[in-house]
């Protein structure tokens, strides 16, 4: 059997240790060792964006990425969005734009838009869908999320 | 961005308090903030790890299964077979679950492993030695239907409708036949006849969250199920049944689930896990890989349509006569008979003919997928349609106003239509801006097509218990798939003059609540409304009796109103809910109102659209430059979310139409079973939804609610075929319409 790596990083800006075997990806950490359950698994291969995580400034499918190279890095999950203050703009625009029906996609929606807005605070509506372009959503058609996003832009402002 | 059309909602008849506004969901923060729980979120102590070895043939003899080397393979701790069923009989279900003597498709499942982890599980799939020897396969209708075609199952016989079985072996499962008036006599009739071929691809639900069991068999001999389904009760029924187990013996636990669309009604891998759970001692948790999705789960079908209609030179129909063909998959139970009720709904046609064919094929075994069989028909009918408005020089839309099915006109299969809104639907279709405005390119068109579905009902258990605060907890079963618990208590919040946030609803096993037939055929909103109303009223008789116990009056002179409880005849006698409620338990007890029935009457749903194309002369790209959704929903009572179901059906309606598809390999296997490879739309593929809800309300329903959920996907298909054919001349008779497909023909 595989022997298991120790790892140190920041997760939701908490120092995290786990150990892992080199073949688990980050998303499998995430859920199966640290129990965060909030990003999802909808392909394993990187196509849906269910499991959407901002690693180091960036936004990446987490079933793509490797959690023996989260080492060192700074992880921010789903789990990190909504602070002790309540929930952030794009969580609420969510909300009150009815822009999830399953919501399994929701988690990689809202930590993508979120990286969206904290690069360009007044993106177009085109903008939107190309940045969105890596999240699968079967249940809405996309439009009351995008609508969702430029809401929260503009509550944002 | 196109300018929502305000407002959205018309024809509403009646305005009331809660329902018809937006609040939003009860469940709402649990899935932005990542805290709700899915099935494959659920971990249970000592759990094992299941994984599943599928067949890599689409057809083909088992002759051996050697399983000896996964299992002591270290970390292993159970290998099952369908020998591990003991002494069940085979049925189809069975073989289904786990292939005994052959495989019928490519992912049929052969066996499980159990292991403490899933890599290890994985490991071992690969360790089990399998002999097969191949048989030639079909993967099309037309193949399957020829005659000396390999044969997949050998007791299938054909049935027809009075249960009578053709002699010989056979792909054919059933003939179903729906016959009305002359309809030699109605072609005579006619001026024009149009006769047309369709195919159509297997397509996937593609939601993204794929299917999950967490099973526990416990040593009292209790089955324990945690999933991710549609249908919380028919899981609890089918693995009863193909485990050999008494149904009370099973509970099923609904976590969230992710998306559906009809295809999580199905027990899949559960009874793997479940024989493994025996076998070890342990909860075992079975999830699936997207592409074991894609392969082995319940897609829909791929089928061909052969239709021809006469119509008279002032655009009256006076004869529909139709083959259909649809892919059941391995196993009998294609949604041939959806189709065939759907076909010719929309249209008062006086003299039809339809033959429908169930044809077992070497796929995956099919499954619902939002408005099952009718998207396929609805291609074929409107786009036969279209073509007759244009050989007759009339517009589309008043072609189809002239024909349509009303209040009386007999469905297809007999059933005659009560209150329904296509005249509505197309009326609202014609008057809306979309219509009338030019289209502003070359290469551009626009198409319009309309749709129906049945719609469907069944049964809720529905439990309400008052707090003393004056709150209502919300009891019920039915699997929340995209905002349901929000509209089930927003109608409980109406009848109580409460508001929809005073209401907590909560989805709870099979053992805490009354039978609730599944979340699907677009029932829950009616189904779950007619209950919670009747729960509701419950409450609210049990709250006047309290009252006029307190006041040592008689409760025929009271009544509920906004919230408060009063006399008619003295106004002294005044109480609100509120402070009603703190007082239930010092007179007399608690309060729960309660309510359970099978309901009937869903009403059936009409959709229409207009949607507007830009073909690439070049490439055969379709873009979808516009697009508006029209649908009769009766009532809509979170009208956010009756918008949500229209937009996403018809995005899955625009991906069926253009780029999904089953791509079968020369060998019967799936070639594209990824997200990246079966391409569903994306954000950037398409413009804003713009929708229309029409209100022609149910009567057989307390606030006049239709189903949803399902209608939305049909029109779509034929109505982009139809604005291919304004861009390009060309009417496309095979979907998906793929680029290369428009390309090869306009080049």
């Amino acid at each position: 059997m595989s022997t298991k790596t120790h790892v140190q990083t920041k997760i939701n800006g908490e120092t995290v240790d786990f150990l892992c075997e080199p073949r688990q990806s980050l998303l499998e950490v995430l859920r199966d060792v640290l129990q965060m359950t909030g990003s999802k698994e909808g392909c394993n291969d990187g196509n849906c964006g269910a499991c959407t995580v901002n690693m180091d400034g960036r936004i990446v499918d987490s079933c793509l990425v490797l959690g023996v190279e989260a080492a060192g890095s700074e992880i921010n999950t789903i789990e990190g969005v909504a602070t002790s203050d309540g929930l952030h703009p794009i969580q609420q625009a969510f909300l009150e734009n009815a822009a999830l029906q399953c919501g399994i996609c929701t988690p990689g929606f809202i930590v993508a838009s979120k990286a969206l807005l904290e690069a360009e605070p007044n993106p177009s509506e085109e903008r939107i869908r190309l940045w969105l372009a890596g999240n699968l959503c079967r249940c809405t058609g996309y439009d009351k999320i995008v609508r969702a996003v430029m809401d929260a832009a503009q509550k944002m402002a | 961005m196109t300018t929502a059309y305000e407002p959205n909602v018309v024809l509403s008849t009646k305005e009331y308090d809660v329902v018809g506004t937006r609040p939003i969901r009860h469940d709402g923060v649990d899935k932005v903030t990542g805290a709700a729980k899915y099935g494959a979120d659920f971990y249970a102590s000592n759990m094992l790890f299941a994984k599943v070895l599928r067949s890599p043939h689409a057809h083909a003899r088992i002759k051996s299964i050697d399983t000896t080397d996964a299992e002591s393979l270290e970390g292993v701790r159970a290998v099952v077979t369908s020998k591990d069923f003991g002494n069940l009989p085979w049925t189809y279900e069975r073989d289904q679950v786990m292939a005994s003597h052959k495989v019928l498709y490519k992912g049929h499942p052969i066996a499980g492993v159990a292991a403490i982890n899933s890599h290890i599980a994985d490991h071992a799939i690969s360790l089990i030695k399998v002999e097969y020897e191949c048989l030639a396969s079909v993967a099309t209708v037309h193949e399957a239907m020829k005659e000396n075609a390999p044969i997949l199952l050998d007791d299938l016989r054909t049935e027809d409708d009075l249960g009578n079985n053709s002699e010989s072996n056979t792909n054919v499962a059933k003939h179903i036949q729906y016959s009305t008036g002359d309809i030699e006599k109605g072609f005579n009739q006619a001026d024009l006849i149009v006769e047309r071929e369709f195919n159509t691809a297997t397509v996937h639900q593609g939601y993204i969250e794929p299917s999950n069991f967490t099973v526990n068999w416990n040593q009292d001999g209790r089955l324990h199920i945690w999933l991710s389904s549609q249908g919380p009760f028919e899981i609890r029924g089918d693995a009863a049944k193909v485990l050999g187990i008494p149904v009370s013996n099973v509970k099923v636990t609904p976590m969230e689930i992710g998306g559906g669309f009809g295809a999580k009604f199905s027990v899949f891998s559960s009874p793997i896990a479940a024989l493994l759970s025996k076998k070890t001692g342990h909860p075992v948790k079975v999830v699936n890989t997207r592409t074991e999705e894609f392969e082995s789960s319940t897609p829909t079908p791929g089928s061909y349509l052969k239709v021809k209609i006469g119509i008279t030179k002032s655009g009256q129909i006076t004869s529909g006569q139709a083959y259909l063909a649809y892919e059941a998959g391995a196993y009998p139970g294609s949604p041939v008979g959806g189709g065939a009720n759907c076909l010719f709904a929309p249209y008062d046609i006086p003299n039809q003919l339809i033959d429908g064919y169930d044809v077992v094929v070497n796929k995956p075994k099919t499954g619902a997928y939002r408005a099952p069989g009718s998207p396929n028909a609805a291609f074929a009918i409107e786009s036969i349609v279209d073509e007759l408005a244009e050989k007759l020089g009339m517009d589309p839309l008043n072609l189809r106003l002239m024909n349509a099915s009303k209040s009386g006109t007999r469905r297809s299969d007999g059933v005659k239509f009560p209150r329904i809104g296509c005249i509505e639907v197309i009326e609202a279709m014609k008057s809306h801006p979309h219509y009338s405005t030019p289209l502003k390119g070359p290469n551009q068109g626009r198409g319009i097509a309309i749709g129906y579905w049945m719609n469907g009902a069944g049964e809720s258990s529905i439990t309400l218990t008052v707090h003393p605060d004056g709150h209502i907890n919300l009891v019920e079963g039915s699997a929340d798939i995209g905002g349901s618990r929000a509209s089930i208590s927003m109608m409980a919040a109406e009848v109580l003059g409460i508001p929809a946030e005073s209401v907590h609803p909560s989805v709870v096993d099979t053992d805490s609540v009354g039978y609730t037939s599944g979340t699907g055929g677009s029932s829950v909103t009616h189904k779950a409304g007619i209950v919670v109303y009747q729960a509701a009223s419950d409450v609210k008789l049990q709250l006047l009796d309290r009252a006029a116990s307190i006041w040592g009056t008689d409760s025929n002179s009271l009544e509920m109103n906004n919230g408060v409880i009063s006399s008619t005849s003295n106004h002294n006698l005044k109480i609100s809910f509120e402070d009603l409620a703190a007082q239930l338990n010092d007179t007399g007890g608690p309060i729960v109102g309660r309510a359970a029935l099978t309901t009937r009457g869903p009403g059936g749903a009409f959709a229409g659209h207009i949607i507007d194309v830009e073909v690439d002369p070049e490439t055969g790209k379709v873009a979808i430059l516009r697009c508006t959704a029209f649908q009769d929903c009766g009532k809509a009572i979170h009208p956010s979310y009756v918008e949500g179901q229209m937009q996403g059906g018809t995005v899955q309606g625009i991906g069926w139409a253009l780029n999904e598809e089953y791509f079968m390999n020369e060998d019967g296997s799936m070639a594209n079973g990824t997200f990246l490879d079966y391409r569903m739309p994306l954000a950037l593929d398409l413009p804003m939804i713009d929708t229309v809800i029409v209100e022609v309300a149910n009567p057989d329903h307390p606030f006049g609610v239709r189903g949803v959920g399902e209608v939305s996907i049909a029109p779509p298909l034929p109505a982009v075929a139809n604005a291919v054919y304004g861009a390009t001349g060309i009417r496309m008779n095979r979907l998906p319409m793929t680029p290369a497909s428009i390309a090869n023909i306009t080049k």
